[in-house]
């Protein structure tokens, strides 16, 4: 072991060597030093090895493009992508409709795109794998989707996506089209409940999406579709963990490190750290602490009637998602809260990462109203 | 003999030199990215220089800003996320005041700094601080005004320098924006991937100009 570390080691040696001079140099020999002993010390823990992970790819550099083509030939011509640029909308859009534009960076599949569809998204900006997409993008969905009566930018809370869309709605001001934005921060283990617009958006985007969408199929004014997208999106709560990481593929390498017997609780969609790291758990004990901090942040009280979501982060078993479940329900019952829908599956993932979020969405008679409404999308169907 | 200020079409070539040394530094940033973010920043900025690369091939200018937006319009187009917005904004917003400008001098570099700097923080509500690229910018266009009529080759070399020292002191800052702001301690002891962008581009801008600088 110790020997395949020091190779891969050297080798990466000589090609920072190649390509950085003698003070940039030490710059990465502190990063090498601390990648050595981190691998180092993990080596000699489990054994572990430094491959590049396996994934069944073509040229890494057009993965996005390729998905969205894989993507649009599965729904049949409902949706067709926009010349030149990566993004999806639907081929045909009513009159009058407010436009819902989701978007983000890809890898998190089937998040965004694969939430297009009757009383759902209309079109999806997609970035490159992690990374927000470029206003150009947005603002070629933007004007595709524009039937006159504006456009709904939806979507999680980053700096990156933030910045982007903001860019697009200024650029598709000027050509006069009216936009509103809802970001959702969902993730309750991202910051504290007083700085709540600090909060990173995960897997609670989908019931964000299936509201707006519902929303937005019915009532044609931009203020109304926003507000109501909006009051679902502060009735969500939501929090992951996770085991292991997942990888970029054009790096092939893991986005964190995570020692073979810890978990990490609160992981973000991009490997960004939550509240602690702590040795593996039963998954009873797991999820009461995940429900304690999604239950108690809202509150969600008894007689509330919720939406049930246990997403998988990618690499998670359909076993280990139904042990998840069985006991978040066996905690919202014991709370007195009712459960109106449940989805168990994989919907806003991070490639191959290990773990699972829960999410909650609390209903009042108008988000329920919506909540119920048949949905047709790839990757959310509701009869 | 010190360099007192660069042509368009000098500027050019010394982003064609920026761009492929910045190509060459993905590894290198994408290390950095891993240790406190989601290591995409060494794949982003690599293919943003690789198309700006390609966009100035080829490609003539008569001004330093119209230089400049290209580059910053090429970078926001290409990087995407929060690297493609804010390093596109940077570009962009120093273009902005810099009017018939038909070289580079160190006035003209201080003005791209300072209003490169205004711009990002508008876009991105970084202050000094938050552990971002804007302690690295900011120490960079601070010590510009200082040198606004030094030579180009000396303002260049200070300016990076500063850029150094700004990087250097976001390992000692707790991320309070962008992904890693979540990591709070743990961030500790890493410099900001963006911070160290900024710098190599400025050290790599110094280095063509101090190539050029050297006896021959």
């Amino acid at each position: 072991m110790g020997i395949r570390t020091y190779c891969v080691l050297e080798s990466r040696y000589v090609r920072l060597m190649d390509i950085v001079d003698q003070r940039l140099y030490c710059l990465g020999m502190e990063m090498l030093i601390g990648c050595a002993i981190e691998s180092v010390s993990q080596d000699t823990k489990k054994g572990a090895c430094m491959n590049k992970t396996k994934k069944i790819l073509n040229d890494p550099k057009n993965v996005v493009p390729e998905l969205l083509e894989g993507l649009v030939d599965a729904y049949h011509g409902q949706v067709r992508k926009l010349d030149g640029v990566n993004a999806v909308v639907k081929s045909k859009l009513p009159k009058d409709k407010v436009g819902l534009l989701v978007g983000g960076g890809s890898g998190h599949e089937p998040l965004f795109a694969g939430f297009i569809g009757r009383n759902m998204a209309d079109g999806a900006a997609c970035g490159n794998v992690f990374a927000a997409p470029s206003p150009d993008i947005i603002l070629s969905a933007t004007k595709a989707l524009n039937q006159g009566k504006g456009v709904l930018y939806l979507y999680g809370n980053y700096a990156g996506d933030n910045m982007n869309f903001d860019m697009a709605a200024e650029l598709a001001a000027e050509e006069g089209i009216a936009t509103q934005t809802v970001r959702v921060w969902d993730d309750v283990a991202s910051a504290p409940l007083e700085r709540m617009e600090d909060r990173r958006g995960i897997a609670g985007d989908l019931f964000v999406i299936k509201i707006a969408g519902a929303v937005s199929a019915q009532e044609n004014d931009l203020h109304e579709v926003s507000r109501i997208a909006s009051k679902a999106r502060d009735n969500t709560r939501s929090m992951g963990i996770a085991l292991s990481a997942g990888s970029l593929p054009e790096t092939g390498e893991p986005t964190f490190e995570l020692p073979d017997d810890e978990i990490e609780i609160g992981m973000g969609l991009h490997g960004e750290a939550g509240v602690s790291r702590e040795k593996m758990l039963t998954a009873d004990a797991l999820v009461e602490k995940m429900m304690h901090r999604i239950l108690s942040d809202l509150p969600f009280e008894s007689g509330y009637e919720v939406c049930l979501l246990i997403n998988n982060l990618g690499a998670s078993t359909m076993m280990e998602l139904l042990l998840a479940n069985r006991k978040a329900q066996q905690i919202l019952r014991d709370k007195g809260i009712s459960v109106h829908d449940t989805l168990i599956g994989s919907y806003c993932t991070s490639q191959e990462m290990a773990g699972f979020s829960i999410t909650l969405m609390r209903l009042d008679n108008e988000l329920k109203s919506y909540y119920d409404m048949p949905a047709q999308s790839l990757a959310l169907v509701k009869a | 003999m010190a360099i007192l200020e660069l042509s368009a079409q000098d500027v050019r070539k010394m982003f064609l030199y920026v761009s492929q040394r910045m190509v060459e530094s993905k590894d290198l940033l994408t290390q950095a990215d891993k240790a406190i973010g989601d290591g995409d920043h060494g794949v982003g900025m690599a293919r943003g220089f690789g198309a700006v690369a390609e966009k100035l091939e080829g490609q003539s200018f008569n001004t330093v800003g119209e230089l400049l937006k290209t580059i910053g319009t090429t970078l926001l187009m290409s990087v995407g996320g929060a690297a493609g917005a804010v390093f596109g904004t940077f570009f962009s917003g120093g273009a902005k005041n810099l009017g018939d400008a038909p070289s580079l001098d160190s006035r003209v570099l201080s003005h791209m700094l300072l209003d490169g700097l205004e711009a990002v923080k508008q876009r991105g509500g970084a202050k000094v601080g938050d552990k971002t690229m804007v302690d690295a910018l900011q120490s960079a266009a601070m010590k510009s005004e200082d040198m606004s009529s030094a030579p180009l080759s000396e303002s260049l070399s200070a300016v990076a320098g500063a850029a150094e020292q700004g990087m250097e002191k976001t390992k000692e800052m707790t991320a309070s924006i962008g992904k890693a702001k979540t990591l709070g301690e743990r961030s500790l002891g890493h410099a900001d991937p963006g911070a160290i962008s900024t710098y190599l581009i400025l050290k790599f801008m110094t280095e063509f100009v101090t190539e050029r600088d050297a006896p021959r």
